[in-house]
């Protein structure tokens, strides 16, 4: 288990000028969803985004996170999928 | 990872285009994101070698330090890691995937 305060923390930390939307999928703080909008992931496949991903998360991943949805995005991307909302 | 694990890792997928690390099998899978990953391989169908990592706890340890990958299911096709479950489950949707297994 982790708070999702913390969670997102450590998001924040990695990716400093990100917008981050995190839920907690279950309510048991253990599987949670992120949607991660960063110029971080600029040039990578969606392993490498996710994996960026995984590595600021560290730890947490090997137990108190069970399971973590992704959504990785360049902010062009996310300007195209959204349509600038 | 000791040697052994990684030897059998690296033989599985020398041996089958098409391989499932999950938790569970294809016909009981034990988790809804391995199920998932499962479904769209049988929706495909596409002949997979399934893993149950659940049986095997280095191995369970073993394949997330050989794709530097964290989580369980892992998909790989020719020997190369795809992605777990959002991965596989996009590049469904965008037919990627169908042209990576058929390819």
């Amino acid at each position: 288990m982790m708070a999702p305060d913390d969670v997102k923390q450590l998001l924040n930390l990695a990716f400093p000028d990100a917008d981050i939307e995190l839920s907690d999928l279950t309510g048991t703080r253990d599987h949670y969803q992120a949607r991660i909008v960063s110029a971080a992931f600029e040039g990578k496949s969606p392993v490498e985004q996710h994996q960026l991903v995984y590595a600021a998360l560290g730890p947490a991943m090997a137990g108190p996170i069970h399971a973590l949805a992704l959504k990785t995005y360049t902010p062009d991307a996310w300007k195209r999928l959204s349509g600038g909302q | 990872m000791d040697d052994s694990t990684k030897q059998k890792i690296q033989e599985t997928l020398d041996a089958n285009r098409v391989v499932l690390f999950m938790k569970g099998s294809k016909l009981f899978p034990q988790c809804g994101f391995s199920a998932q990953v499962a479904g769209i391989l049988k929706q495909l169908d596409v002949p997979f070698k399934d893993v149950n990592v659940l049986q095997d706890p280095e191995l369970r340890q073993g394949i997330k330090d050989f794709a530097n990958w964290p989580t369980i299911p892992q998909l790989y096709v020719d020997g190369k890691f795809v992605g777990g479950c959002d991965i596989v489950a996009d590049l469904y949707e965008s037919g990627e995937l169908q042209k990576l297994v058929s390819g």
